[in-house]
Parts: C-alpha cells; structure tokens; sequence
C-alpha cells in the first residue's frame, strides 16, 4: 500500500471522491496542503480573489450540475470569510464541502495566530462539521463530509484541519473508504405508501387545486417526474423563486411563480384553491404572507425530505417524508392506474377562473418611449439567448425582474440566493458555471449595488478566461431598499442612493476585460446582440435603466396571498 | 406544556454544543439539561426539560432528529415514566432551627450530608415539585446555597431508549 503524509491523502481523496475543481485561497494553516495539490495535477485549484467568492463559486457549480462544490481556505480570517457563503449554501440546501486550515493542534485554545473556533462559528449554518483529530482519518472524515452534505436535505459541510494533521513529514498507508456508515444519519429512501395513497385520492376529488413546487424538486432532480404527474392531472401548477426551472415557465399549465412577487394568478389560485399540492417547498414567509390568513380553503399535501420542514409554518393535512423523485413516481402510477379521473367539470371551471385572472393581469410593465426598463432588458435577453442560459442573479429589485421576465423552462438554470438573499453571489457563482460550461452562455443579472460587494473576482476571470456576460442594471439606487422606502416611509431614501458610482466601463477595462455603456433605448437590441456575439470576452454591460421603477405585484405586508400591489396605485 | 425529552447522543466533542445551539438558535427554552456518558462509552444519555405548545414541541424532536450525532430520542411526557433530580441545599442552622430542619428534611425524605455548628448540608432527591416543596417549606431565608443537577428521566415498564 502507498504511503501518503495527511497532505497527500486529503488531496487523493478529494480525486477518488471524483471532485475536479476547488475553489479557495491560501494562507499559513493550509500551506501544507497547497504544497500536496501543486505536486499533482488531477484535482485543479482556482485561486479568487475573496474566500466569499469561492463560497458562491463552488455553490453555483453545485446549483447548476447538482454535485457538491468543494472550497479550501486557511484558518482564521480565511475561514470566517466564508460564513456568508456558507450560510448562503445553507439557506437554499446546496451541497458542498468547505475544508478550513486550523493551527496545529497542539496550540488550539491558546488563541495562536490566526486561530479561529470554526466549528463553533460555523455550526448555526451548516448541516454538520467534522474535524480531524488524527492524519490516518482524513480518507474518512472527507467521505463522510461528502455523503453528508450530498443525501437527504443537502447542505454545506465544514471539515476543520489542524496543520499537523497533514504535516509532510509523516506518512500513512492510503486507502478511500467505498462506503460510509452513520447510524444516526439515515435518510429516507421512500414515502409512506398509505400516506401516497391518501394524497392521491384526495387530488382526484379536489375541485380547485393547484401544485407548489419548490427548490426541493431541482435539489431531488424530480422535474421530469413533476412534469409528468402534472400532466397526468391536468392541475395549474406554479413554484418558489427557488424552483423556478422545475417545471416549463412557457408551458399553458404553469402559472408563474408565486409569494411576495409572484404573479396575481398564481397568489390568486392559491388563496382560492381547495387543495395544494406542496412538492419540495417549506411554506416560507415570502411565500405565504401572514400565516394565519393562508389560503383558508385549502387542504394541504406536503412533500419534502426534511420532516422539520413538515408543519413548521403551516399544518399539513397529508404529510409525506420522502425523496420527491420517488414519491412522485408512486403518485404517477398511482395515478395511471386509478379509475378515478380528476374531476372535469370541476377543473374546466377553475382553469376557466385562472385565465380570468390572468387576462386581468398577468405580468406586465408599462414601456416608456425614451427610458429603458429593467423588465424589457431581461425580456430581450431571453429571446436572445433562446431562453437557454444559465442565468445568475445578485439581490434586489433586478433579481426579481429577472426571475419574472426571463422563462426558464429548464432546471439548474436560474441560479440565485433566495433564503439568504445574499447581494455579491452572482457574479463568484456565474463564474464557477462558465468554468464547468464553456460552452453556455452564462448571463449574471446584477445591479450597481451588489456588483460592488465582489467586483474584485473580475480578476480571477481574466486569470481563468471565464468570460460570463455581466447584465447591470443600473438605476443608481439600492432600488429595492429605496421602494420600501418609497412604500412604507415616504419616500425617505435613507442612504438608499449610490452617489459616487465608479465608472464600470473603464474599471472592466482596468481588469482586463470589454464594459459597454447602454443608455439609449434605440441601442439596447443591437448593443446587447454585439455583447453576445463576443463569445470569448467577459463583457460588463452597464445599463441605464429607470430609476424609479417599482417590482410588482407586491403582497401587502401582512396580508392574505391574494393582498396584492399591482402598480404604484392599484391596489387588490 | 412541560416535556421531558431523552436523547442518546454520540459521545463526541462538540455534540453537545449543538444540542445547546440549536435550542437559544430557534428560541426554544431549556429549563434543565442533563447529560453524561452511558453503559456504552460511545453514547451520551441527554436529558431535556422544556415548554412550548406542541408544534413548538414537534419542532424540537425534529429539529434535534436531524443533528448529525443525535441516534435517538423519545419525548418521556408522552408516556408514563419516572423522573428525578438531585439537589443540595446549604442552610443556616442555629438553635431551635436545627431540630426545625431536621424534621422539614424527614418529612421529604431527605439527608443531612454535611454538618457544621452554624450550617447543615441536605441532600434531596425526587421529581422537582418535591424539591421546589422543600425549599418553600424551609423559606428562602434560611437558605445559603442550592445546587440542583437538573431532570433525569426514563419511561416505565418494558420501554427501553437504546440502539
Ligand atoms: C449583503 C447584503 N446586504 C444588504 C442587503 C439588503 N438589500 C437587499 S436588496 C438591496 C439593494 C440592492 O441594490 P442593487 O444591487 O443596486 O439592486 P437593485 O435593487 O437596485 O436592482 C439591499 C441593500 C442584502 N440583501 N445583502
Ligand atoms: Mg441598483
């Protein structure tokens, strides 16, 4: 058997483990494992410019490919730069493994340089964390932060490395563990067959239901199944910010997304519906409004992994713990093989309803002859690229305009932070997509706020030739703070402005890439068009949008899903 | 409504610490919190008092479920079980006040552990109504130190929490 120091074995696992890309950034505690990746060139190393941006990096690889990213960071200041990214993984339930460098162990406690309690600042915010005590468990420790963070519920796991523990000196035999055991970690593999069964003759007997499919669905890879029991049913069906992509946006049957800027049918449907269909989603506030005025008609059938995620804010009627993927099938063929039908008459009344209500509505933006609006920015761009990139958002009032006007029909497209809501992710996660899809195009939609919080990574772009198109939608304004500000305190725009915006343009330039300048509606299509046609250049496109447009619908605060702003004066 | 939660926990560094994070993170009361290690030296025997309505309650186990280095656990209010807590209390004992206390402390069952010319020691073991009775009827002011060690429970009959 080989001999390997902990260095080399942490190095070898990570290959046997399959994982080809790390994001990170050095520093004294992980200098030994530095040394153990330049002596090999299996596993490849992308060096940020912030451990935040490593963070997002391997997170959008994760969203985009469903495998879980990996990040190396030194202690202390390395590892806390990290937190936001972490707890933006956690939030939205993305698999990745985060190894931090500790000081040796031997001066753990004795606050030493750089020394940070990891575990302890990390553990609100991840599935689990390990640490290794001895060089001979690092094969292990690694398979087990993978199995974790990849099964059940995914989420980000934290692996904290003493230096000595991969000391180059000492050596040990290597070999990776095929498989791990944790007797107190067994995730289910299915539903409850008389729960499924349940759930299904109820379907058949609702008049007024509607399916709510959240990131649960693209996390279990479950959207064909969706799409397929959908279908079956015939049911209107709308998702979460976070499932967008699980089921066709363009399709008849889909009716928007849903929740705080979801669309007036989809809050509609729900608010009206007799019985919801809850696959992989976690009744979140944004979603739901107060609770206690949710849908008061509806019956609720609720699938998800996470039994905590059952019944936390609102009660399910029929709860069923399981993969979605598997559960959903035995609804299919539930369904396939009953003699009961969805009730017809019942449905043709519904959908007759939801198209009224769609006509009534629907989602639009008035157009200005001079001015360029957020919404017609994205929707160009959708037509433009097919409706066929990844797209990444920051956060704010362009992420939603994002969401709503660009129709993703695919899953693992739309990439955004939408627990934590974390401005400075789109552009480090568009990154780690492009490395993985040379070949997509690869579109972040920012705004002039966010962009800032990790415009340092446009070096690490020209270093690895990652050229994303980066969408600015410039209304020089944290725009969606200043519309709170403008709804709920008279428009007083406490530091809400961006006075003293650098010049995208030229610092693109300075990073060694294209900016180009849009401000003129009559230039917006052929700009945009020469922008894609540079298939090979990072493009940082600054675009001069309205500033003083609204996202709309908006829920009322403390409403009822269907307590909606429509525009700046409608009100429903 | 109070529950007596019992966990079995693996033996390791840093589990408790999530178990005492997850409560102060989700805003769950703890009201007392007991732990050590079991026949099996891989497993720590953890045992939680606390309120909360039973949805809040209902989170609690599955919030605790889900911790990587929780292997079991069993809500003990559900079902009839025993539970104790030990306590020793200092108090001034002087005079007429030391045959007092002595009779205070048959009557509960009680000991005296620990005897000065000024001070007695008692040690008292039983649910924690009973505790809380003594210290009442011995009055706060005699009273120079109380340490109780917290719930400790476990159902009754046949029902075992183990691997
Ligand atoms: C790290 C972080 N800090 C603060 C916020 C609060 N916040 C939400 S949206 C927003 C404004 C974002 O401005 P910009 O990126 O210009 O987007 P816009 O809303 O103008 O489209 C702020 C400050 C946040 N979400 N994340
Ligand atoms: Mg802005």
């Amino acid at each position: 058997m080989e001999l390997l120091s902990g260095a080399e074995m942490l190095i070898r696992s990570l290959k046997d483990e399959g994982i080809e890309y790390i994001y990170g950034y050095p520093g004294g505690a992980a200098l030994h494992i530095y040394d153990a990746l330049f002596r090999q060139d299996e596993v490849k190393h992308i060096l940020v410019r912030h451990e935040q941006a490593a963070v997002h990096m391997a997170d959008g690889y994760a969203r985009a490919t469903g495998k879980p990213g990996t990040v190396l960071v030194t202690s202390g200041p390395g590892a806390t730069n990290t937190i936001t990214g972490i707890a933006t993984a956690f939030m939205d339930s993305i698999p990745m493994v985060v190894l931090c460098g500790q000081v040796a162990s031997t001066l753990i406690g004795e606050d030493a340089f750089q020394e940070t309690d990891m575990l302890g600042v990390s553990r609100p915010v991840v599935k689990h964390n390990l640490s290794v005590r001895h060089p001979e468990e690092i094969p292990e420790v690694i398979r087990k932060a993978y199995y974790i963070a990849a099964t059940g519920r995914p989420g980000p796991v934290v692996v904290d490395i003493p230096k000595d523990m991969t000391a180059p000196n000492e050596r040990f035999e290597y070999s990776y563990p095929k498989k791990v055991k944790l007797r107190s970690y067994n995730p289910a593999v299915r539903g409850h067959a008389g729960q499924i069964k349940k759930a299904v003759d109820m379907l058949m007997a609702a008049k007024r239901p509607v399916i709510y499919a959240g990131g649960g669905v693209i996390l279990g890879k479950a959207s064909s199944q969706l799409t397929e029991l959908t279908r079956a049913l015939g049911f209107p069906i709308t998702n979460t910010l976070m499932g967008i992509g699980c089921y066709p946006a363009t399709d008849k049957q889909h009716i928007g997304w849903l929740g705080m800027h979801g669309t007036y049918e989809a809050n509609m449907a729900m608010h009206h519906s007799d019985l919801i269909l809850c696959v992989g989603a976690r009744f979140d506030d944004r979603v739901t409004n107060a609770t206690e005025k949710f849908c008061p008609g509806a019956r609720i059938i609720h699938i998800d992994i996470d039994p905590a995620s059952i019944s936390k804010t609102i009660d399910a009627d029929v709860p069923i713990v399981g993969p979605v993927d598997a559960v959903l099938k035995e609804m299919i063929s539930l369904v396939k093989e009953s003699k009961e039908k969805p009730d017809a008459d019942a449905l043709a009344s519904w959908w007759k309803q939801i198209e009224e209500w769609r006509a009534f509505h629907g989602m639009r933006y008035e157009t200005s002859p001079d001015v360029i609006k957020p919404q017609e920015v994205v929707e160009m761009l959708w037509k433009l690229t097919n409706g066929d990139a990844f797209v990444t958002s920051d956060v704010g009032q362009h992420q939603m305009f994002a969401a709503q006007y660009y129709k993703f029909d695919k899953p693992n497209r739309w990439i955004n932070s939408g627990g934590l809501g974390t401005m400075g992710f789109g552009l480090p996660a568009a990154m780690g997509i492009k490395l993985t899809h040379p070949d997509h195009e690869v579109l972040c939609f920012t705004g002039e706020g966010s962009i800032q919080m990790n415009i340092q990574e446009l070096s690490t772009c020209k270093q690895y030739d990652l050229p994303v198109k980066i969408i600015n939608l410039n209304n020089q304004a944290l725009g969606m703070v200043k519309q709170w500000q403008d709804m709920n305190y008279e428009s007083r725009h406490a530091e809400s402005y961006m006075e003293s915006l650098p010049d995208f343009i030229k610092l693109a330039e300075a990073y060694g890439h294209v900016g180009v300048r849009i401000d003129r509606k009559e230039d917006l299509e052929p700009k945009l068009k020469e922008v894609l046609a540079m298939k090979d250049k990072l493009v940082f496109v600054d675009i001069y949008v309205d500033r003083f447009e609204h996202v709309y619908p908006m829920q009322v605060a403390r409403g009822s899903m269907k307590d909606m702003w429509l525009s700046k004066t409608e009100r429903v | 409504m109070r529950r007596i939660i019992s966990v079995l926990l693996e033996n390791e560094p840093g589990a408790l610490s999530r178990v005492v994070g997850l409560f102060s993170q989700r805003n769950y009361n703890i009201e007392t919190l007991t732990v050590a290690p079991t026949e099996d030296e891989t497993l720590s025997r953890l045992t939680v008092t606390t309120t909360g309505s039973d949805k809040v309650i209902e989170q609690i186990t599955k919030q605790l479920n889900k911790l990587i280095e929780v292997v079991k656990l069993v809500d003990l209010t559900e079902g009839a079980h025993i539970e104790r807590e030990l306590m020793l209390v200092k108090l001034k004992a002087t005079g007429s006040q030391r045959a007092e206390i002595k009779r205070t402390v048959d009557i509960f069952r009680g000991q005296i552990v620990d005897v000065t010319s000024s001070v007695y020691t008692v040690q008292l073991a039983g649910n924690s109504e009973k505790l809380d009775g003594f210290i009442q009827a011995v009055g706060t002011s005699g009273i120079l130190e109380v340490v109780r060690t917290g719930v400790s429970g476990i159902a009754r009959g046949e029902k075992v929490l183990s691997l």
